[in-house]
């Protein structure tokens, strides 16, 4: 069966007031495009809700898919549409559905009609017992449970009815768009695309930059950044992604600090980017994927000292509480996994030291630094000069 | 200056080949089965790629089946005389530094039920012939062996080891993996006693998608691809008639003047070495193979030395291409036993008739500036 029609359930916009009207329209813009290269649909706003109706054959998998990546929604219900709303068509088309949609019937259900049309000939409460009576007929192995049905079916009744009883869940948080701008920081890793996703559920729109540091990384390691940013851009829309050449100023590092201060140096130096391009760009935070622990330059005393390297901007690191294994468990999730695991070293990870400090102290990191003064700050601004531009969807 | 020093892992197609190519497409595409003049017109594209390839190994056109390259010819060797002499035996010998085609296919048999005895190797790559004499077993069906190694270039003793063989039991198979000494040296599967032999069409200069394997008149295989029957039931499937028609083009072209050809790669391939082994703690570990040279660098990780070249516009390997989206650590190179500095730092440079003098030299420059600066940045 292919259904016409789909419900879009959503949650936390419904409480934002005057707000109301942005925050759906952002989701419906986002539905409209989103759908055009899978069909012909209407995406319409009516009576407080938003369905979903397709005038072209579709692909079935393929829509829920794209639905489920919109933020916004909480819930997709497919809906069979009864033309004629004669009683007796609604009854008929209730049963071939419950017996198409359901192989085993053996489950408790609730019929709850509403309709729009005050004229119709039954009133919701003798549809509901009209129609829970024609089922239990038919399938004498169902059974009524008001308080909690297994399945509720909904019936509503306007110019036409419609029929569901199926949630397919969505992502939930916000549209895309109605809560300003951030800019994350992609590593090619497994955190970084989940911390961008999780910003971006709120609402956020997403940038991004990586930091290339060929012939260090590789060209691969690069596309493989680049297929991450269009992995998150399929829930965040397009997304503008700078790389910046990152070999220079790494080097700089490795000639003139201590090799076990490297990684926090560099990330200091990462970050300070990051917040230059965010303020460019008009972000108003930065978005990492840190988790405490993860690694050396993850304890709290070291995110202490990276973060003391901007000022202006604050870090959003929504991974920071999770064990690796919830973080894996999104990425698989929202699909960034398989490719963050393609084996291609990241900056990071090239000039690791040994053993790097765990509790390096601000005082020390600042004294080290001071040798870069007089070195650092060409390259630094030639870095910035030379970003590439990729816009990913 | 562009150094295309990648030939084993694939050529340019020669210009020639091209345009026949070309021709095949835009004029005779017809199916070699259709009764029609336009299928005998393809037909004969096939018998004449057939003709000369077997001009070249020496053998009749109809132990030639036509392939998608490499990887099928050495699957369909193996697997193909697996099937057919299950009954006789369920035991394989092959070596351990063997290219994924046949390594992966021998472990798909283990799991099977065929049981594989894998024979060592010196430090130079060469098979340990001891090792294979004391591996052959009475229910031994099919020995498979490369007969130039891709990494490091070593010609095994392919004569030799058909003589053990087959003094042992001539009923024994013996495949070789011919894809990287076809075009470069002279041989014939008659002569060295070889049952089955896998070539490749894109490693002389012929298209991707190409390949041949031979099979001795009579010998049974078991096809592995079945359908219309076409190449007489052992592939079925339309032929790829412009592939085919390129791969003998190329073979023969690749044939021609060849010992000139090789003298020159040769040459080249000395130049390289002696240049490159002046510097500091650069080591030489290539077999005898004209094309390939197989050099460690210490002290710079091989990705780092290729990006590095990759950005003088010279184009090389590190360890073998086919595999090289999965760093792993070289088998071939830990076979040889090869110290663990050198086992990360070795790069494979592959040249073809059409590298020069210059860039040679270009490149021993280009590395010489490069070392001193990759080692001061080490982890």
């Amino acid at each position: 069966m292919q259904y016409k029609v789909f419900l879009i359930k959503y949650a936390e916009i419904g409480t934002k007031g005057k707000n109301r009207y942005v925050f759906e329209e952002a989701m419906c813009k986002r539905m409209r495009n989103r759908l055009k290269p899978h069909g012909e649909f209407e995406v319409r706003r009516e009576y407080g809700r938003i369905y979903v109706e397709a005038f072209s054959d579709y692909d079935y998998d393929e829509v829920i898919k794209v639905l489920g990546q919109i933020f916004g929604i909480v819930g997709i219900c497919p809906v069979v549409v009864v033309e004629d709303t004669a009683y007796e068509n609604i009854s008929k088309s209730l049963i071939e559905y419950i017996d198409s949609e359901y192989k085993n019937k053996n489950f408790t259900f609730k019929c709850h009609a509403r309709r729009n049309d005050k004229t119709y000939p039954k009133s919701s409460m003798e549809l509901n017992c009209d129609l829970g009576a024609d089922l239990l007929e038919k399938f004498p192995e169902l059974s009524v449970d008001v308080h909690k049905p297994e399945v509720m079916i909904d019936i509503e009744v306007r110019n036409v009815a419609y029929i569901y009883s199926k949630v397919i869940p969505g992502p939930g948080g916000l549209p895309v768009g109605t809560n300003g701008k951030g800019m994350a920081l992609l590593s090619g890793g497994i955190d970084s695309p989940v911390a961008a996703y999780l910003i971006a559920k709120r609402g956020v729109e997403i940038e991004a930059v990586y930091f290339n540091a060929p012939p260090y990384t590789s060209e691969r390691a690069k596309q493989k950044v680049i297929d991450l940013a269009k992995l998150v851009s399929q829930y965040s829309g397009v997304l503008k992604l700078h790389i910046v050449n990152f070999t220079d100023i790494q080097l700089c590092i490795y000639d003139n600090c201590p090799h076990d201060e490297l990684t926090i140096i560099m990330k200091r130096l990462m970050y300070k980017m990051a917040e230059e391009l965010a303020i460019k760009d008009e972000c108003q935070c930065i978005i990492t994927g840190e988790s405490i622990g993860q690694v050396s330059s993850q304890t709290t005393q070291s995110l202490l000292v990276i973060d003391s390297a901007i000022d202006k901007i604050p870090v959003f690191r929504p991974c920071i509480g999770m064990d690796k294994q919830e973080i894996i468990d999104i990425s698989e999730k929202i699909g960034t996994y398989e490719t963050s695991i393609l084996p291609y070293e990241d900056c990071c990870t090239i000039f690791v030291d040994k053993h790097p400090v765990t509790r390096p102290k601000l005082e020390q990191i600042l004294e080290s630094e001071k040798a870069l003064v007089g070195k650092i700050e060409d390259l630094y601004a030639k870095a910035m000069e030379s970003v590439e531009l990729v816009y990913c969807r | 200056m562009e150094c295309y020093f990648d030939n084993a892992a694939t050529t340019a197609v020669f210009p020639e080949v091209r345009e026949l190519m070309v021709k095949v497409m835009g004029e005779d595409y017809g199916n070699p089965s259709s009764l029609h003049m336009k299928g005998v017109i393809a037909e004969k594209y096939i018998k004449e790629a057939a003709s000369k390839i077997a001009k070249e190994l020496k053998c009749q056109e109809k132990e030639l089946v036509f392939t998608s390259g490499g990887t099928e010819s050495n699957n369909l060797a193996i697997i193909g005389t697996a099937l057919a002499k299950k009954r006789q035996g369920k035991h394989i010998v092959c070596s351990g530094i063997e290219h994924a085609s046949v390594s992966a296919t021998m472990e798909f048999l283990e799991k099977e039920g065929f049981e594989v005895t894998y024979i060592g190797v010196d430090e130079k790559g060469v098979f340990d012939l001891e090792e294979l004499k004391s591996a052959l077993r009475e229910d031994t069906i099919l020995v498979s062996t490369m007969f130039v190694n891709n990494e490091i270039g070593t010609i095994e003793p392919i004569e030799e080891i058909s003589k053990i063989i087959k003094d042992y039991n001539e009923n024994i198979v013996y495949h070789v993996d011919a894809v990287q000494a076809f075009g470069k040296i002279r041989f014939s599967p008659k002569k060295l006693g070889v049952d089955l032999l896998s070539i490749s069409g894109h490693k002389i200069h012929g298209p991707k998608g190409s390949g041949v394997l031979y099979i001795k008149d009579k010998l049974l295989v078991r096809p592995i691809i079945h359908g219309g029957g076409q190449q007489k039931a052992m592939r079925s499937g339309t032929e790829n008639v412009p592939a085919i028609a390129g791969l003998g083009l190329a073979a023969e072209l690749m044939y021609k003047d060849n010992e000139t050809k090789m003298k020159h790669i040769k040459a080249l391939k000395e130049r390289f070495l002696r240049g490159v082994t002046a510097f500091e703690n650069v080591f030489d570990n290539s077999g005898a193979a004209p094309h390939i040279a197989s050099v460690s660098f210490v002290g710079v990780r091989s990705e780092v030395m290729l990006h590095s070249l990759e950005d003088k516009e010279i184009y090389v390997s590190a360890g073998s291409a086919c595999s090289s989206n999965k760093p792993h650590v070289s088998s071939v190179l830990k076979a040889i036993k090869l110290p663990q500095e050198r086992l990360e730092s070795t790069l494979r440079f592959s040249f073809c008739e059409d590298n020069t003098i210059e860039q040679i030299d270009y490149a021993i420059k280009t590395i010489g500036e490069l070392l001193p600066v990759l080692r001061r940045y080490t982890r």
